[in-house]
């Protein structure tokens, strides 16, 4: 009944992450400053050894992926509403149930690496550091939004960040090409190329792990895999559902996506093996959308609702550091109960400004054809209308 | 609308006149995507050799439910269901076409089929001619063409005259549910590579059916525009669903008197030139109205053939063509409105091809 991927996250249940339990009073006093817990394994391909297990987090960290994680969340919520009031239009994709992949892959890179994306890029967008008023106002099409409006959903940029891509599997070479760019300029950062478990079977994610392999490129290519591409389950669409193991001669991890820390030292490693001159690292992880493939798919003709509920109540990534953190005492429940007001607040705040926020005056539409070029004319929708593009 | 007014009018008539033995019978109507999928489902039980392939074409129902109900009904073999990946399918689809089957190859939309434009090209349209008339390639491409709502970008480009500019491939795009099942009844029959552009705003959209339409071997010529409103003032021309536009624009015209005659092209490649030209010659005015860009364009296309033909003298204006900005198609709703043709824009250019503006 379940979806390979499903099962997936849903076999490392079976191996939970154990954690040095303190069970004693809830003093504030006692709230520790850090702590280690132990997550589940990692699957290597061609590798001899890989991530540790062992994770410890700092109280202030482990606070931030938390909010951090909270205001994808509410912010995705948020989008889904407004789409549901048709102030979103076109497409959405949301990213619910995900954000411990965005979340912990920043936490292990900089903002001098650099991201490209898909679609599901609502999020990401966010992590690298784009405040969520500027992306709700993308997908409510106003002036203030991260593209003016201009690119929507789908097509959101920010320092390092290469969006947000409409068409499957085409980002992957991209990364690839900022990945060399890096190289090129002998920089020490490297290039995360994410795609999804229905991209991974495009001919030109292997044409780029070729030559990314070929010229020992610094990029990590990631495959968040969330069981279905669209409509298709995995098994449905892949000869080889390990994608970690998809890169052949490219070695290869998988971690479990829902776990922030999990994911957070599988990309730590990653990344140390890219910046060492070792050439490209496939990372899979392994997480699960709450939501349908975009607004436009309830998301459960192809999946079970009671999947989908399983995985809302035992494996939210949200819930899962929550819980950690609690039982642990890095953190007290009430804290984390205002943090989630904070956010809460934050994006309801977000939201009104991206409802009242103008569009970009009509004229604007002709603008950024090209760069550094002169004033030119451009042909509107009749022979006797023209802008100028600036 | 005009259609569903007209059926609207035509029931009402029909209603008052229902005598025991001598009532007309109230139309049939159908959804643009009804008659698709009519179309595929009458061909697939003609023809075994007929079968459909694409994303989500299958479990899911089709990506849009154009082909509902086709993969419970005909089970694996003959409706499948592909990973993401264009350029392989499509690929496949080709090669499948060489050896003998008539695939219909979906592209989710036709943004997608830039994935796999080589093979549309290079190993369908091309190798008959290559082989001097040995092999032949019996496939159809469908999908969804041109811009859609708030889909921005990368998702809302037409490619009508990329692929009308090929020689070997045949190019139709239906607006009404009559073209739809028509057309591509009949290029699945066609043993030649069809590609056939659909809308997917139109998907939804009503239209009257005749009692012909709905007989199973009701086909629509492939290389025959229609006219779907005579007039005498200014011809217009327009394919997809800029035809509706265009007949908007022609009621409103006609209160101030002004008759146009609405060609639906149905076929860009090969193009209607003999309907073109004849509708040319008894107006003397042509505006050309799409929804792609303007440049190297269907309508930049139609100017060049009338130029170049003997209508050039019943000319009485230039041919003006009314199209989509020349700009990539931004997300705003205001912006992306101004970025398609309007009502307003054939108003203004048929007026000025008048002279009256």
């Amino acid at each position: 009944m379940l979806s390979c991927a499903a099962r997936l996250v849903r076999a490392q249940i079976q191996s939970k992450p154990t954690a040095c339990w303190v069970v004693a009073t809830r003093g504030y006093a006692d709230i520790v400053d850090e702590a280690t817990f132990t997550t589940s394994e990692y699957a290597l391909h061609k590798l001899d050894e890989g991530p540790s297990q062992t994770v410890t987090v700092t109280r202030d960290d482990a606070l931030k992926y938390y909010r951090q994680m909270q205001t994808i969340r509410r912010m995705e919520t948020a989008a889904g509403n407004l789409y549901k009031s048709k102030v979103i239009r076109g497409f959405c994709h949301l990213y619910s149930g995900q954000e411990a992949c965005a979340v912990g892959m920043e936490a292990a890179l900089t903002p001098n690496d650099h991201v490209i994306t898909a679609y599901r890029a609502h999020g990401w967008t966010y992590t690298r550091g784009v405040p969520p008023v500027n992306i709700l106002a993308e997908l409510t099409g106003r002036k203030t939004g991260v593209a003016k409006g201009k690119g929507g959903s789908m097509h959101m940029y920010g320092h390092n960040f290469y969006g947000g891509n409409g068409i499957v599997g085409a980002q992957v070479p991209l990364g690839a090409g900022i990945a060399l760019a890096l190289k090129y300029t002998g920089s020490n950062d490297v290039c995360v190329a994410l795609y999804g478990d229905g991209a991974a079977n495009q001919g030109q994610v292997f044409e780029t792990y070729n030559i990314a392999k070929l010229w020992d490129l610094p990029c990590i290519f990631v495959c968040e895999n969330n069981g279905y591409g669209m409509g298709t389950a995995v098994e449905r669409a892949s000869a080889n559902t390990e994608y970690y193991t998809r890169g052949d001669y490219v070695p290869g991890l998988r971690a479990d996506g829902m776990d922030v820390l999990a994911v957070r030292e599988a990309t730590r490693f990653a990344a140390e093996w890219c910046r060492s001159g070792k050439g490209p690292m496939l990372l899979e992880v392994a997480t699960y959308r709450y939501h349908g493939h975009s607004m436009s798919d309830p998301g459960t003709t192809y999946r079970p609702r009671e999947e989908i509920q399983e995985m809302r109540k035992t494996r939210d990534p949200i819930t899962g550091l929550r819980e950690r953190l609690i039982s642990v005492n890095l953190a007290t429940a009430e804290e984390m109960k205002q943090i989630d007001l904070d956010v809460r607040a934050e994006i309801d705040k977000a939201v009104e400004q991206a409802k009242a926020d103008p569009e970009l005056p009509v004229e604007e539409m002709y603008n950024d054809i090209f760069v550094d070029e002169p004033p030119f004319k451009v042909r509107g929708t009749n022979p006797f209308m023209y802008g100028i593009s600036k | 609308m005009a259609a569903l007014q007209t059926l609207a009018r035509r029931c009402s008539t029909s209603i008052l006149k229902r005598h025991f033995s001598v009532s007309s019978p109230v139309a049939a109507q159908m959804t643009v995507r009804d008659a698709l999928n009519t179309a595929m489902n009458e061909e697939m039980k003609r023809d075994e050799s007929v079968f459909l392939l694409g994303e989500e074409v299958a479990e899911y129902d089709g990506a849009y439910k154009v082909s509902r109900g086709l993969w419970r009904k005909y089970g694996d073999k003959r409706v499948m269901d592909t990973p993401i990946t264009e350029m392989g399918f499509a690929g496949i689809a080709v090669g499948s076409a060489m050896a003998g089957l008539k695939p219909i190859c979906e592209f989710m939309t036709f943004n997608f089929s830039m994935q796999a434009i080589d093979q549309v090209i290079n190993s369908a349209a091309k190798t008959y001619y290559m082989s001097a008339g040995k092999q032949t390639v019996p496939i159809v491409f469908r999908g969804p063409n041109g811009a859609a709502a708030g889909v921005a970008a990368q998702h809302s480009q037409c490619f009508a005259a990329w692929y009308g500019h090929c020689p070997g491939l045949k190019v139709v795009s239906p607006y009404s549910s009559e073209d739809a099942k028509g057309l591509l009844k009949s290029a699945i029959r066609d043993p030649n590579p069809v590609v056939c552009m659909e809308n997917e705003l139109m998907y939804g959209t009503v239209f009257e059916m005749s009692d012909e339409a709905m007989s199973e071997e009701f086909l629509v010529p492939i290389g025959k525009a229609k006219i779907e409103r005579e007039g005498t003032h200014c011809t217009l021309v327009s394919h997809s669903k800029s035809v509706g536009l265009c007949l908007e624009a022609a009621q409103i015209l006609e209160k101030e008197n002004i008759f146009c005659e609405v060609i639906n092209l149905r076929t860009i490649r090969p193009m209607d030139e003999e309907t073109l030209i004849n509708s040319v010659k008894k107006t003397n005015h042509l505006v050309t109205v799409e929804g792609g860009w303007p440049q190297f364009g269907v309508g930049a296309e139609i100017v060049a053939k009338v130029m170049e033909s003997d209508a050039f003298d019943y000319l009485d204006a230039p041919v003006y063509r009314v199209t989509g900005a020349d700009i990539p198609m931004p997300y705003a709703a205001t912006l992306e409105r101004a970025t398609l043709p309007g009502t307003q824009d054939v108003v203004l250019t048929v007026k000025k091809s008048l002279h009256i503006q």
